[in-house]
C-alpha cells in the first residue's frame, strides 16, 4: 500500500537558518522610508508624464529632439529644477525599491552586503554625474556649428 | 452538512444508491515525511491509498493511514474541529487546516499532496518547531495592559468599540498566515502576520493602554515594513481574517502617530 518515492534534489528539511537576532531596530527609518515611497511614487508620476509630454508631444514631436532642443530646455531653471527633482526622486525610489527587495531575497549576510553595496555605488554614480551634468551643462560650446545650437547662442 | 448524492439517472431501482448514503472512493495521500532517527537527514515523499466517505475531511484520511496503515506518520492535531489551531498544513500547496478541507473539495482523483508548513525548522513529518512564531507572539505582548486602580466590575466597551477590533480577536495561532509570507520564509527575522493580527487586536482594544508601546515594537525594521501586501496571509487564514487589512491599519495607526 505504501510506496516510497524519494527524488534525489529534495533539500533536508532542517534546512540551517541564522537564528532570531532582533537587535534593538526600533528606528522611524522604515516608516519614512514607506512614506517617501509613495510621495515619491505619486509625483513622480506627474513629473515623468510631463516630461514625456514636453518632449515627445508638444510641437514637432520626437522630431525635435536633438542637441539644441535638450540644450535649450537645460538653460531654463524651471527644467534644471525638474529634471534634478526627476533624476534624486526617481533614483532614491527605486534604490529604496531594490534595496527591499535585496532584503527579502538575500538569504546570507554575505550576498545581501555585496548586492547592496554594489547597489549603493550605483546609486551615487548615477546621482552625481546626472547632477554634475545639469548644473554644469554648457548649451553652447565654443567652436561648434552654429546649426546644431540653441538659438540664443551667439557666437 | 450531509452529503447528499443523486441516484445516476440510468440506474435501476434496485442497484440505485439508498437514500441518504454517503458515498465512497479511494484517495491518495502524498505525504512529505521526514525523520532522522531512522530514514536520515532527508524527506522524501510517501503515497498511502485509503478508502474515504464523501463527507472526511483531509485529517479522517490521515487518522486512517495512521490508525490502520502506518503508525509512524506524525502531525498535530487536537480538538479536530478548526478551533484549536493544531493541524495547519499544506495541502495541496496552500497552508489549511486538515480539520477543516474536505476530501471531496480537494480532488481526490489525483493525489493530495501534504506537507508541513514552511519557514519553520520540520521535527518530523508534519510537526515543525512552532517556537520562532510563538517567540514574535510574546514579544508584542499578547495581554492586556492597563494603568490605575483595577475597576471593581467589568471594563465597560461600547459594541462599536468592540466591533473595532472583532476581526482579530478570531486568530487561534495555526501559523497558517506566518507560514504562507514569502517574506517570512526568507530569513525567518519578520515578525510574520499572526504576530501583527494579534497586536492589532490590542492596539485597537478601548480598554488597552499598551497600544503605543505594540506601535513602537512593530515599528522594528523586521515589523510591519516588510509586508508587502501579497495576501497570502489573508488567503490561507482558516478563520477568514482580513490579515493583510489588519497589517494596513496597524502601518496607519503608526503614520498618523508619526506625523
Amino acid at each position: 500500500m505504501a510506496q516510497t518515492v524519494t527524488p534525489s534534489a529534495l533539500e533536508a528539511p532542517r534546512s540551517p537558518r541564522s537564528p532570531r537576532s532582533r537587535r534593538s531596530t526600533r528606528t522611524n527609518y522604515e516608516l519614512y522610508g514607506w512614506v517617501f515611497m509613495r510621495a515619491s511614487g505619486a509625483l513622480l508620476l506627474v513629473l515623468i508624464f510631463g516630461h514625456l509630454f514636453m518632449n515627445l508631444w508638444v510641437g514637432e514631436g520626437i522630431n525635435a529632439i536633438d542637441f539644441a532642443f535638450v540644450g535649450g530646455k537645460w538653460s531654463s531653471p524651471l527644467w534644471q529644477t525638474w529634471d534634478l527633482l526627476m533624476l534624486w526622486l526617481a533614483m532614491i525610489h527605486g534604490t529604496n525599491g531594490v534595496r527591499t527587495i535585496i532584503n527579502d531575497y538575500a538569504e546570507r549576510d554575505a550576498t545581501r552586503i555585496v548586492l547592496k553595496s554594489a547597489l549603493y555605488l550605483a546609486f551615487v554614480v548615477t546621482v552625481v554625474l546626472g547632477t554634475l551634468v545639469i548644473f554644469t551643462f554648457d548649451p553652447c560650446p565654443p567652436n561648434a556649428p552654429a546649426e546644431l545650437l540653441a538659438s540664443f547662442c551667439t557666437a | 452538512m450531509t452529503a447528499v448524492v443523486d441516484a445516476p439517472s440510468g440506474a435501476s431501482p434496485e442497484t440505485a444508491p439508498e437514500v441518504g448514503a454517503v458515498p465512497t472512493f479511494d484517495v491518495t495521500l502524498r505525504i512529505r515525511r521526514y525523520n532522522p532517527e531512522v530514514a536520515g537527514d532527508e524527506a522524501y515523499w510517501e503515497e498511502f491509498t485509503v478508502t474515504a466517505h464523501g463527507t472526511d475531511r483531509v485529517l479522517d484520511a490521515m487518522h486512517k493511514i495512521k490508525w490502520e496503515l502506518d503508525g509512524s506518520l506524525t502531525f498535530r492535531r487536537s480538538c479536530a474541529h478548526g478551533i484549536c489551531g493544531s493541524d495547519a498544513m499544506r495541502i495541496n500547496g496552500r497552508n489549511r487546516l486538515a480539520c477543516k478541507a474536505l476530501l471531496k473539495d480537494l480532488n481526490p482523483d489525483k493525489p493530495i499532496t501534504i506537507e508541513p508548513i514552511k519557514g519553520l525548522p520540520v521535527e518530523k513529518d508534519l510537526v515543525v518547531d512552532m517556537e520562532p512564531f510563538f517567540a514574535s507572539y510574546r514579544e508584542i505582548m499578547p495581554f492586556l495592559i492597563t494603568s490605575g486602580n483595577e475597576p471593581s466590575k467589568e471594563r465597560l466597551q461600547s459594541a462599536e468599540q468592540r466591533e473595532r477590533y472583532d476581526d482579530t480577536t478570531k486568530c487561534i495561532l495555526c501559523a497558517a498566515c506566518t507560514s504562507s509570507c514569502p517574506v517570512f520564509w526568507t530569513d525567518g527575522q519578520y515578525f510574520g502576520p499572526a504576530a501583527i493580527v494579534n497586536a492589532h487586536r490590542f492596539i485597537f482594544d478601548s480598554r488597552d493602554e499598551g497600544g503605543t508601546q505594540r506601535l513602537e515594537i512593530l515599528n522594528d525594521k523586521e515589523g510591519v515594513w516588510r509586508c508587502r501586501t501579497t495576501f497570502n496571509c489573508t488567503e490561507a487564514c482558516p478563520r477568514g481574517i482580513e490579515v493583510t487589512k489588519a497589517i494596513q491599519e496597524v502601518k496607519r495607526a503608526m503614520i498618523t502617530r508619526a506625523f
